[in-house]
């Protein structure tokens, strides 16, 4: 099989930087079972979904015996199917903050290509930061909505291994957040909004990300994303990792789906660092306040997004048209402001965050 | 790393080992360097600023040296003291971020990590900013986004350039997102502080580091760093552990920045003062020099030796065109000069 040849070659080849992954615990909550056992409606399955996939079996199997014996089991399955929508109900309203990263790092979970191509009737990609490169991990080019000319921009994960290795696993360098500036000043001298979706476990650490600039790259960002005098909505549709996602995240509105997460450093470094454990990851995603209830808590975040019972990544379309609308809902409101109020909303908006005592 | 380098490392770490026990003196009138390891008396290091006579390493100080370094005595006016760190997290690791900060503060005297305020440079008003990496490795939580912001707000009103000395391990863990915001926060400040046209200069101290990188330390009109200072947005831990390769020894090093065009210039610590106040001259406005020029404390310095420092860091364009910065080199330059100029 020529498939499974090549397969290997490029497990060999990548194995280091995937390795190191593990490590690091960027990809450990990715509990992807291979090969599919169960209903090919649901391939990837987290750790906590597992009673559902018990219930289905046993559906399963009663719809099986009851073909076999032309016994009526019609009532009995309704019973658990009805038990089985209740118990996702219950599973996914009372996730915990790690278990919210593993739905928020779902591999199926809809990333940004899929949102701009499904809400967007117009689309064209651009590349290039002018400088030498172009970051395919942070993607943007001009869209229209409507009869809106916008600009999206947003990291981007792969969706399989060699995918995901192009796109350096969504951690962009510095050239992808020096494209995507360009793409906002572009957008700013066009008067066009600016959407940006953030999906990165945080900007890519490397030798060559700090020999072009990664800190400097990130942080022209955040001081040039306040000067511009269109309206900027950033959303978090996956996870948000650090300065990498703050490097596209300075906007007049941050929004977040329900499942998304947004981190000052990821949890396991965070676990690594203060409890000198990496094992403790969960124990520090629960305390670092990375939810996006905690978010809205915190005066951080202005809008969540709902997703479908099962994440974003069981009827992407839906989750699609939720972002739209609130996209387009959001626009209309900033439209009314004036440039100078539009950028001093803005300023207050992050002047006012941060906890304090004064007397 | 490899097996070799195991090897390697270990016939390297025996000796070391042997030799150091001896000199081990903590009463403080003598001082060990942390690079030669000579002894020095502590007075005479601490009128070189803390900077080995030896081999011109740069100790690590803190702010409230570094405040006396730079700013004319008496004229030290500190800002919003009163504002403090509290725990809006309800955090706890190994221990409770509350009783932490508050050991920390008993510890250091200190109420977070960076003391601002309003003070003269060779006579020339300015705001500036102290990282202490004594606090919590500098770390920037909710204090040092809303201290420095007031501090540039208030330099903003005032006309005042800016000057924050950077040392920081970066975000403050223990207060969560809200650390993460103070990045924009303070840059959104920096960004009208720029749009009045007006100066800011980080200096850039060992270690200066993650979030703070990614955001202040980054966003000078001319970025200034001290000799050997490490200056990197993700640590060599992380890389390392990340590629499975060797990193060059100079590697995230002040010189290493200078050579990738991230860093202006490297001035040595007992050169700070004098080329911050040269720089605030050369920056005002042509049509306040006349009025202003009265005020300066000391004549604009024309001395061969602050021109040669400054080209050897190709800080002047047209001599360092020609110049090639030999990247670990420019600090022993820097010492010869230091030694030549009057204490």
């Amino acid at each position: 099989m020529s498939n499974s040849g090549s397969l290997g070659l490029l497990a060999r080849r990548y194995q280091t930087i995937v390795f190191a992954l593990l490590q690091r615990g960027a990809l450990r909550d990715r509990k992807v079972i291979f090969p599919m056992t169960s209903s090919p409606r649901r391939p990837f399955l987290l750790e906590f979904e597992k009673p559902l996939v018990e219930l289905q079996t046993r559906i399963n199997q009663i719809e099986e015996l009851a073909e076999e014996s032309e016994v009526d089991v019609t009532p009995q399955l309704e019973q658990l199917e009805t038990r089985y929508s209740q118990l996702r109900q219950e599973i996914f309203t009372n996730l915990s903050p790690a278990q919210r990263i593993q739905v928020a790092r779902h591999p199926k979970r809809p990333s940004t290509l899929d949102y701009i191509q499904t809400i967007s009737d117009e689309w064209i990609e651009l590349h290039g930061d002018r400088g030498g490169s172009d970051d395919l991990a942070l993607i943007g080019g001009i869209a229209r909505i409507g009869d809106q000319s916008c600009v999206m921009l947003g990291h981007q994960k792969g969706r399989d291994t060699k995918d995901n290795v192009a796109r350096n696993f969504g951690m962009a360098s510095p050239g992808g957040y020096r494209k995507a500036m360009r793409l906002m000043e572009h957008a700013n001298r066009f008067n066009m909004p600016i959407f940006t979706f953030i999906d990165t476990p945080g900007a890519y650490p490397g030798v060559k990300g700090e020999e072009l600039g990664q800190g400097e790259a990130i942080a022209y960002n955040l001081r040039e994303m306040f000067s511009l005098e269109v309206p900027i909505i950033c959303t978090v549709i996956g996870e948000g990792g650090s300065g990498g996602a703050l490097g596209i995240g300075v906007g007049d509105r941050l929004m977040m789906f329900e499942h998304s997460v947004y981190t000052v450093a990821s949890p396991e470094a965070c676990a690594a660092i203060l409890w000198k454990d990496a094992g403790k990851a969960s124990q520090a995603a629960e305390a670092l306040k990375i939810t996006a209830p905690d978010l809205k808590r915190l005066g951080i975040l202005d809008q969540i997004l709902p997703e479908p019972t099962g994440g974003a990544h069981t009827d992407p379309l839906a989750t699609a048209e939720t972002l739209k609308n609130a996209l387009l809902s959001n626009l209309e409101a900033l439209r009314q402001l004036t440039t100078q109020e539009l950028r001093d909303q803005r300023y207050q908006k992050f002047r006012s965050i941060g906890v304090f005592l004064e007397s | 790393m490899s097996l070799f380098d195991w090897f390697a490392n270990r016939r390297k770490a025996e000796p070391t080992q042997q030799v150091q026990p001896e000199r081990d003196i903590s009463d403080g009138l003598w001082t060990k360097c942390d690079s030669c390891g000579v002894l020095t008396y502590t007075k005479d290091l601490r009128a070189n600023q803390m900077v080995c006579l030896e081999c011109n390493h740069h100790l690590r100080i803190f702010s409230d040296q570094r405040i006396e370094q730079l700013i004319d005595a008496g004229t030290w006016q500190p800002l919003n003291d009163d504002v403090r760190p509290t725990d809006p997290l309800e955090f706890r690791d190994r221990r409770v971020y509350k009783d932490y900060l508050k050991a920390t503060q008993s510890k250091t005297g200190l109420t977070d990590s960076v003391r601002t305020g309003l003070g003269n440079i060779e006579g020339e008003p300015v705001a500036l900013g102290v990282m202490d990496f004594r606090f919590m490795g500098g770390s920037m939580g909710s204090v040092v986004g809303e201290r420095l912001t007031r501090l540039i707000e208030r330099a903003t009103a005032e006309r005042l350039p800016v000057f924050i000395a950077c040392a920081s391990g970066g975000a403050r863990m223990q207060e969560g997102m809200l650390s993460l915001m103070q990045m924009a926060k303070i840059s959104g400040a920096l960004e009208r502080h720029r749009a009045q046209r007006l100066l800011y200069v980080p200096v850039l101290t060992h270690p200066t580091t993650g979030g703070v990188t990614a955001s202040f330390a980054m966003l000078g009109d001319l970025i200034i760093a001290e000799p050997n200072a490490m200056i990197a947005f993700a640590g060599r831990r992380v890389i390392e552990q990340t590629l499975r390769e060797k990193l060059p020894d100079d590697f995230q090093t002040a010189e290493y920045l200078v050579q990738h065009g991230f860093v202006d210039a490297i001035v040595p610590r007992t050169q700070m003062k004098k080329t911050l106040a040269q720089l605030v001259r050369l920056h005002r406005l042509p049509a306040s020099v006349g009025n202003q020029g009265a005020t300066s404390g000391a004549p604009i310095p024309n001395g061969a030796a602050i021109n040669g420092m400054l080209n050897g860091n190709g800080f002047v364009p047209e001599s360092s065109q020609h110049h090639e910065v030999s990247g670990a080199r420019p600090g022993l330059e820097d010492a010869e000069i230091s030694t030549q100029l009057p204490r």
